[in-house]
Order: structure tokens, then sequence, then C-alpha cells
């Protein structure tokens, strides 16, 4: 173990935990006294520097990773960099949020400090899974980022829905951590090894032994394990619920870091399964088998992870799709409204990994995705947290006349929404398309098509209730025309981010080029 | 005739941030974007005769993906772009009265135009698709905020079918993109890919079909009478005029164009019906025949004008199934003479007489006798219902008398069931105006005094221009059908002759 290799390839993470002491010295050590308002907005401006320098050091760290003996436990550059820096700059994001927060009755806690301190530790935790190659490095990170998420949820002490929400969570993923390390304890002992490639390699040979059933209880497991990161059905009851109760701030984290994090530890997975055949190629294993030269793999219709793993990932995600976007129709809160669309956008990503590519084209888009969706979900809670603050209620009457409340908030939640919805020229669009276009490039044949036409056959659905809310704020005559304010600072925030989904929309290959540029070019 | 687009896009923005609280500025703004658009348009128009396609722009959009930012025009785009720049600024003219958020209805009006501009422009399949989505949005929040009659249930009717429409149409995209290749998305790429032609039979449907339910095409049309009854009437305008079109464009260029394959015969038939040729046409006699006869039997003046566009929308897409030379040309010729004419029929009906006598049920119009009281409305109405039974002097004549020549070409029994699509045509228009303009029971002397003491306003010069601009259009047209059909007939040559350029 060279710890020095270790220190180097974790830089980003030490930086994010350095902050994290820090906020908490300076906010309890120097500020007790300080008005809460000056305590908010110095740990959010310490927490942000915290996330700049951990953005520098994921560039300083080089793409070297880290090794323990021959096992690869940190992967470093590709798409790993590309979710950490995303996941460093939405949090920076969420934090700024929180800047201006600070006066008395707007707060929703008077510890902004152990707030900030929280949020970068479960940053940190993201940073770990999307690196991770090791089960137990996994299992470690996704704990880290788990148990961050618990507190923050609760973090509003006045307000019962806020705790219900924390336990309802706390008790699901209690529930999945102990599904995923039981699917990890039979991975582990098929293949006797903890390394993710290690791991492909040794559960196809002990299946071609006769040992599939237990290999796909084990894939069922890590599925429901993982499927409650993400939020995919059948394993989404929390979100709905956590998305309501917690703190708008911290909903925003949840359903953009936690999101970013996961989906890049399933890209890790999906790769380490396609590139067993190379695996197998170098080390020469007990089996005859040529491998195909890299770039042309064509992985035989056979047992092990090849074909268990994304077949499930398509069950979810076609399950996700129909009940996510179902269910928001029926919600009259926009933050469960907001909960069920998060679900059907995690069905639309988890079709990318289920029809994934060799090459990098999946793993791209799929990035795309969920950090242009990560953004656009702050902006749009931040939108519901203003609104929220100003008329107590997030049902959809809360939004009634909002153009004439608010006309910069009201365009800024235009923007945000019809980008979720997928409407041209806004992100959300390029999004979609380049992640249906990755699969159709992956996979050719009925299937795939099939599925992406019901994806984009349930997008149209989508525009319904996005279309309810927007009604609301634009159409619809209020009875309440007192203007809504909102913080210089949060305002600046969201009107930021509008302007990027607008922006990034008009010219979509500025960001697929910056997500390209982390990739060794094949 | 890029900048056509631009200065729509530019005028929106700068108009959702002029003052709320003067409407006047808002409006001259509006007047200034729209006849800026006309004059491009026009100009543009001119430029072109006699040419082939212009290319504008061509830059890539995105280098991954092959997608290009490309802005093209032929003989067809030419004269559409040019309805398009008559069409926006007649609806500014008619909309001269909004009082309620001005700035914020000419943003979304603009916004709007600006796509439906961009459609009309586009090389590429891809940034056709992106504009035709710009337009949709717009539309709902133009008819649900400042629409009439049940305009929320209107407007959400109208934008699902549209989403609707656009999802399958963005299926067919994807799918020809990753069946091409993945390399590019112009629209002279795909359609030179190869395409195999039993891709091409299953997405052409897809693809017409996603256009069609905007075009009107029946039985997707259900969402055209209630959106455009339900919008206000320059959002009704621009419905009947442009936007109806770009569905009907994209048929033609991309549907035609990209799987001129998907036409060829199934190989069986059934009933008579043996390619996606003969459903469609059928299903646009139907629309004729069908629209006319429902427009027969209405009580509220502007769903006359309603269907009446689906009925004549049924002409347009009768004429590209026919594909042959002067049927396409006739269904061009048709986008550009029902623009015009049902612009100009729901001017009267929606702006001229609604505003004055706040009904549109036949039933209260009869009583009010408008021929004496708005004389200039009756006789619009008498110009513009002349124009829309297709009296010859008037582009109608000659756009649907090319679709039906063109059609007895390919099957005389498409023409001749369409034939009684007409002649309805001609009754529903002599119902509406003797109904609402020109009832002959006379005046009790009651009557008499109350209306002298309720005079209605008088007409107004917007009006006035709105009406000698939409009327100049079609007459000239019409009388002299070449201005437009020397642009259109070698651009549908060369469409016919090799899919798309």
């Amino acid at each position: 173990m060279n710890y020095a290799a270790l220190f180097r390839a974790t830089l980003p993470e030490t930086a994010l935990e350095i902050a994290a002491l820090l906020v908490l010295v300076v906010d309890l050590g120097f500020l007790r006294k300080v008005a809460l308002q000056i305590r908010t907005a110095v740990a959010a401006v310490i927490g942000i520097a915290g996330c700049i320098a951990a953005v520098w050091a994921v560039y300083a760290a080089g793409w070297t990773g880290f090794s323990a003996g021959s096992d690869l436990l940190l992967a470093a550059g590709g798409s790993a960099a590309v979710a950490q820096v995303a996941i460093l700059v939405l949090t920076a994001v969420t934090l700024l949020q929180v800047v201006d927060s600070g006066s008395a009755e707007s707060s929703f806690t008077r510890n902004a400090g152990e707030y900030v301190s929280v949020v970068l530790m479960a940053a940190a935790g993201g940073l770990i899974i999307s690196a991770a190659q090791d089960l137990l490095v996994i299992f470690v990170g996704l704990e880290l980022l788990s148990l961050g998420l618990y507190i923050l949820t609760a973090f509003n002490k006045q307000s019962g829905k806020s705790a219900e929400a924390a336990i309802k969570y706390y008790l699901f993923g209690a529930m999945s951590a102990a599904f995923l390390l039981f699917g990890f304890s039979y991975l582990y002992g098929l293949s006797g090894s903890t390394s993710l490639p290690e791991i492909v390699l040794g559960t196809y040979l002990a299946s071609a032994r006769g040992g599939t059933p237990l290999l796909l209880i084990a894939l069922v497991m890590i599925a429901a394990g993982l499927g409650f990161k993400i939020a995919a059905f059948p394993f989404h009851l929390w979100a709905p619920d956590t998305y309501e109760g917690a703190p708008a701030p911290a909903a925003a984290f949840i359903a953009s870091v936690s999101k970013v994090a996961s989906f890049a530890l399933l890209i890790s997975i999906s790769y380490a399964i396609l590139r067993w055949p190379a695996m197998l190629h170098l080390k020469g294993g007990g089996v005859t088998f040529t491998a195909s030269p890299a770039g042309t793999p064509q992985p035989p219709a056979t047992v092990g992870f090849v074909p268990t793993w994304p077949m499930i990932l398509m069950d979810l995600s076609v399950l996700s799709m129909i009940f996510g976007n179902l269910a928001a129709l029926a919600q009259s809160s926009v933050r469960r409204l907001l909960a069920y669309s998060a679900i059907a956008h995690a069905g639309y990503i988890l079709l990318g990994l289920a029809f994934f590519s060799w090459t990098n084209v999946s793993a791209q888009a799929i990035l795309y995705y969920s950090v242009t969706y990560g953004l656009t979900a702050i902006g749009a809670f931040g939108v519901v947290g203003v609104v929220e603050h100003a008329t107590g209620s997030d049902k959809l009457d809360a939004f009634l006349g909002l153009h004439k409340r608010n006309p910069l908030l009201a365009a800024v939640l235009l923007v945000l929404f019809l980008s979720l919805a997928g409407i041209p020229p806004l992100i959300g669009f390029w999004a979609k398309f380049n992640l249906f276009a990755a699969v159709l490039r992956t996979s050719g044949g009925a299937l795939p098509f099939t599925l992406v036409a019901l994806a984009i056959a349930f997008s149209a659905v989508s525009l319904y209730y996005y279309l309810q809310v927007l009604k609301r704020a634009y159409v619809m005559p209020s009875t309440d025309e007192s203007p809504i304010r909102a913080h210089p600072a949060t305002l600046g925030v969201l009107i930021a981010i509008a302007a990027a989904v607008v922006v990034f929309g008009c010219f979509p290959a500025l960001l697929q080029n910056w997500i390209a540029g982390f990739y060794p070019s094949m | 005739m890029a900048w056509a687009i631009y200065i729509s896009f530019g005028g929106a923005l700068i108009s959702a941030l002029l003052p709320k609280a003067k409407p006047e500025v808002a409006r001259l703004w509006a007047l200034a974007v729209a006849v800026a658009g006309l004059a491009i348009a026009i100009a543009g128009f001119a430029a072109g005769m006699g040419q082939g396609r212009q290319v504008f722009v061509d830059a890539l959009w995105v280098p991954s993906m092959g997608v290009h930012y490309l802005l093209a025009a032929d003989g067809i785009s030419r004269v559409l772009v040019l309805l398009t720049g008559i069409a926006s600024v007649a609806g500014v003219l008619f909309s001269w009265n909004i009082e309620l958020r001005t700035n914020q209805f000419f943003a979304f009006y603009f916004a709007l135009i600006g796509g439906v501009y961009g459609v009309f422009l586009s090389g590429d399949l891809f940034l056709l698709f992106v504009f035709y989505e710009i337009a949709i949005v717009p539309k709902y929040f133009l008819i649900s905020i400042w629409g009439s009659t049940r305009r929320e249930y209107g407007a959400m009717k109208l934008a699902l079918y549209s989403f609707v429409g656009s999802a399958m149409v963005l299926i067919g995209l994807l799918a020809a993109y990753s069946t091409a290749g993945s390399h590019s998305t112009a629209l002279g790429d795909l359609a030179h890919a190869g395409l195999p032609v039993s891709f091409q039979m299953w997405c052409f449907p897809l693809v017409f079909v996603g256009f069609a339910i905007l075009a009107g095409m029946w039985p997707f049309h259900t969402w055209a009478p209630t959106g455009h009854v339900a919008a206000p009437t320059a959002a009704s305008m621009l419905l009947a005029g442009v936007v109806m079109k770009l569905g009907a464009y994209g048929c033609l260029r991309v549907g035609i164009g990209l799987f001129p394959h998907g036409l060829d015969p199934w190989g069986f038939s059934f009933i008579g019906i043996g390619s996606w040729r003969d459903v469609f046409a059928w299903l646009a006699v139907i629309g004729i025949v069908y629209g006319a006869l429902v427009a027969l039997a209405q009580t509220d003046f502007k769903f006359v004008i309603g269907y009446s566009s689906v009925s004549h929308m049924g002409f347009v897409l009768l004429g590209l199934m026919t594909l042959n030379q002067i049927g396409v040309d006739g269904a061009v010729l048709q986008m550009f003479s029902h623009g015009v004419i049902a612009g100009l029929l729901f001017a009267i009906v929606g702006r001229i007489v609604y505003d004055r006598t706040h009904t549109r049920q036949f039933a209260e119009l009869g009583p009010m006798h408008l021929s004496r009281r708005l004389p200039f409305a009756a006789w619009a109405f008498v110009f513009a219902g002349v124009a829309s039974m297709g009296l010859p002097g008037f582009s109608g004549f000659v756009a649907e008398l090319q679709v039906l020549v063109g059609a007895w070409q390919a099957n005389p029994w498409w023409a001749a069931v369409s034939g009684i699509g007409i002649i309805v045509g001609v009754a529903y228009i002599w119902r509406a105006l003797q109904k609402a303009f020109f009832t002959d029971s006379l005046p009790t002397p009651h009557e008499f005094e109350s209306e002298r003491e309720h005079k209605f306003a008088p007409i107004t010069w917007p009006e006035y221009a709105g009406v000698a601009l939409l009327g100049i259009s079609t007459l000239v047209v019409g009388v002299y059908p070449r201005i437009l059909l020397d642009s259109i007939e070698p651009a549908v040559k060369a469409l016919l002759a090799g899919g798309a350029q």
C-alpha cells in the first residue's frame, strides 16, 4: 500500500473533508455570537471554496488512479473525472443557494455550519463512488453519501414532515444497503475477489461451472441496492416523501449530486462488464476463448454478467419510465411531481445503461444527461423553495399568478420545466436526443428501438404535467398578487442556471466537447 | 433570408422586456418586427426568383453527431416564407386591440413566427425538428392566456396533439439517423444514405402521420376546430395560416423527400387500398368531405371557419399524395392560398365582427342585420367567402383545380369524391353569409330604434390595412398564379425526381 499515491488519488476528497472541518471550526469556534445570516454566508462561502479547491485537485491529481497490488481501487480520468467535477460544481451551486438564506425567519436551520459540512462530506462520498472500482470502496462511499443525505433530509428540526421523510429514507436506505451487501457477499463468494473486473471474470468462470442461479440472486440484490440510490421503480418509494419533506436545498442536493454519483457508479460497473473479453485476453484464464481485438468486441450470448445485468437494468428502466410519468400526472404537490418526474428521468438514463457501448458514446451520453438533469433539478427546487417560502405551500396552486408576482422567477421556471420536458433548444432536449441516439447507435434491432419509442412517447406525456405547473404560473388568474421577493443571490443563481440551460442548449457541442476531453481519444 | 428568423426571435426577446404599462409601444414594435420580416421575405423571394436551392448558412452545430446548422431555401420554402411574412403582419394588425399583457403577447407571437420561419428554411432534419418544437410551446400560451371559449381545454388539446405528433417525428428522426449510420442529419445526406425500402415502409407512415396531425388530417384533426375557436384572432390566423402548413410542409419535405419508397405499393391490396399512398389519399379525401359537411351544421361562426380549414387542408394532403407535378404544385399553392384566405376569414369573424357584437352564434348575429350596420365586414366576408369557395380569379381556384387535375391523373375516384367537398364548400359559405350578414327578416321598429342608439364602433385603420393586405395577396395570386408557380414548379420537380435535393 502506497500511502503517498493514495493521498494523491484522494486529493479531491481530502480537500472537501478539510473544508468540512474548517467550516465546523470557524462556525462553532469563532462565529458563535455572530448573526445567523453572516454565519450561513461564511459557511457557504468556505464550502464553495472547498469545492473549487477540490475541482483543482481533480485536475492536479493526474489521471493515474490508485491501485493496491494489481487491483485498481480508484479509477481516474474518463467518466470518473467528469462525474467528480460535475459533483463538485453541482455541490457548489446548491451551496450558493444557501448563501443568503440565513435571515432568521427564512432559514430552515440555525446550524448552518453543520449543514454545509454534512453536504461536503456527502459530496466526498459521491466523489468516492464515482471513481470506485472495488466492492468495499463502493460500499464505503455509498454509505458516506447516504448517511449525509439522511441527515440533510432531517435538517429542518421544526418540521414534522422533514423528520418523517428522513426516517422513511433512512429505513429504506438501511434495507437497501443490506440488500447490496448481501449481493456483494455472493459476488465475492462466486469470484473470490472484490475488484470489479476480477469479479466479472470470476463470475463468468463460476457460472460456467453451474453457479448461475446464485449469480442471478446476487445481481438482483445489487440492482435493488443501487436502484434505491437512483430511485428506480420499484425501489423509489422513499423519493416522493423525501423530496417533499426535505428542506429545499437538501432535496436539490439529493436530486442532483446523489444521482450523478450513482450513475457514475453504474457506468463503472457497465464498463467492467464490457471489458471482460479484454481481461480474458490478458490473463489467458482457464477458458479457451479468443478475445476479439479491442474496439470490436463481440461478447457471445453467454452466461455471467453479460446478458443478465442489462436485462435487469432494462426492466427497471421500462417500469420507471411508465410508472414515474403516469404517477406524476396525478400529483398536486410540485415537489412530489418533481420526485416522480425524477423517477421517469432515471428510467430514461437506465435505458442508456442497459444498451451500453464499449466505446465511450454511452458513458458520455449518460453523464451528459445526469449532469444536465442535476443542474435543472437544482434550479427547479430553487424556484420551488422561493415560492414555498413566500406562500407556505408547494401545491400547484401556490404557483398561481407567478408571472405577476415575480416575472423573473416565472421565466426561470418556464425555461427549467420546458427543459425537463425536453423541448428544444433547451438542454434537456439535447440530453434526451444524445442518450437515445447512443442507445440506437450501440445496438440496432427492434428491442432498443421499441424502448426508445416508448421513452419518447412518455416524454410527450410528461409535457402535460410540466404544463400544469406552467399553466398556474402564466395562465390562470390569481387571487393573491402580492409580489414574491427572492434573495438577490438566490435569484442570481437561478437566473444563471436558466441561462446555462439556454446557452448549453443552443450550443450543445460546448458541454459535449468538455466531457469528451476527459477521455483518451480512441 | 435567415435574418427573418433572427429578427423574429430578437423581436420576441425585446418585446418581453418592453414596459408592461405601455401597450402602444409593444404594438408599434411588433408591427416594425413583422414588417421587417415581410420585407426580408419579399426580398428573398424576389432575389431567389429563377434560382434553384440557395444555401444561406452551413455550419457544423454538433460536430460529434453530424448535426448541421444549415439554412437553405428552394422555391417551396420561399413561397411559404412569403406566406409567413404576410400572415405575421396581418396578425399584428388584427391584434391591435389586445390590451392584456400586450408585450408578452407579442413575445410569444414572435417566438412562434421565428420557429415557423426556421422550419421553412431548415436544410437539416434536426434543425427542422428544433424549430418545429419551438413553434409548439408559444401556441399553448397564446391560446390559453388570450383565448376565449374553453381556452385552457383547447390550448392543452392542441399542445398535446402537437407534441404527440412531434414525438412520432422524433422517433422517425432517430431511426433514420441511426439507420443511415449516425453520420449526418442534413436532409440531403439522409436522402442519399440509401435507406432500405423495408425501413422506409414503416418509417414513412410514422413521420407522415406525425406531421399530418398538425396539418389537420382526418381523423387527427379534432384539435383544429377547438384550437381555432379558442384562440385569439391573431393566433387562429397563424394557426390556420401557417402552423397547419408546418405539418403539410413536413409531410412533403421530410415524409416524401426522405422516404420516397414508403409510398411504394405493399404488394397486396385490401378493398382497393394497396399502399400508404392510397391510405393517406383517402384520409385526405374523407377530410375534405367531412370537414365541409360538419362546417355546414355549425351554429358558431368560428367553428364554420375552423372546419373549413380541415376541409381545405385535405386538398393539400391530397395534392401531396398525387405524387405528380401538377398535383404537388397545387398542394403547395393551396398552402399559400389557404393561409391567406383562412387568415382573412378568421380576421373578419374573430376580430371585426366578434369585437363589436360579442357573439359568434348565428342565432344572435341574424337579428343584428350586420349587412346594413357593418357593411365593410359583410362585403369583406363576401369577398373572402368567394375566394374560399374557389371561384376563378382567386388563388383558391388555381390551387384546387391543380390538385383535382393531379388527383384525377392519379386516381379518378379521389377527384370525384373531393368534388363533393367543393360543392358543400359553396353551401356552407352561403349559409354562413346568409345567417350572419344577409338575413331576410326585416327589423322591427323597436330594433330599428335600438340600433340607432347602439352604433358599432367604426372600422379602424389596422383592420382596413389587414383586410387589404390579405385580400390583395389572394387576388394577385389568383389573377397571375405564375408569380408563385414559377418558383414552386422547379422545386417540386427536383423533389419528386430525387427525394430531397
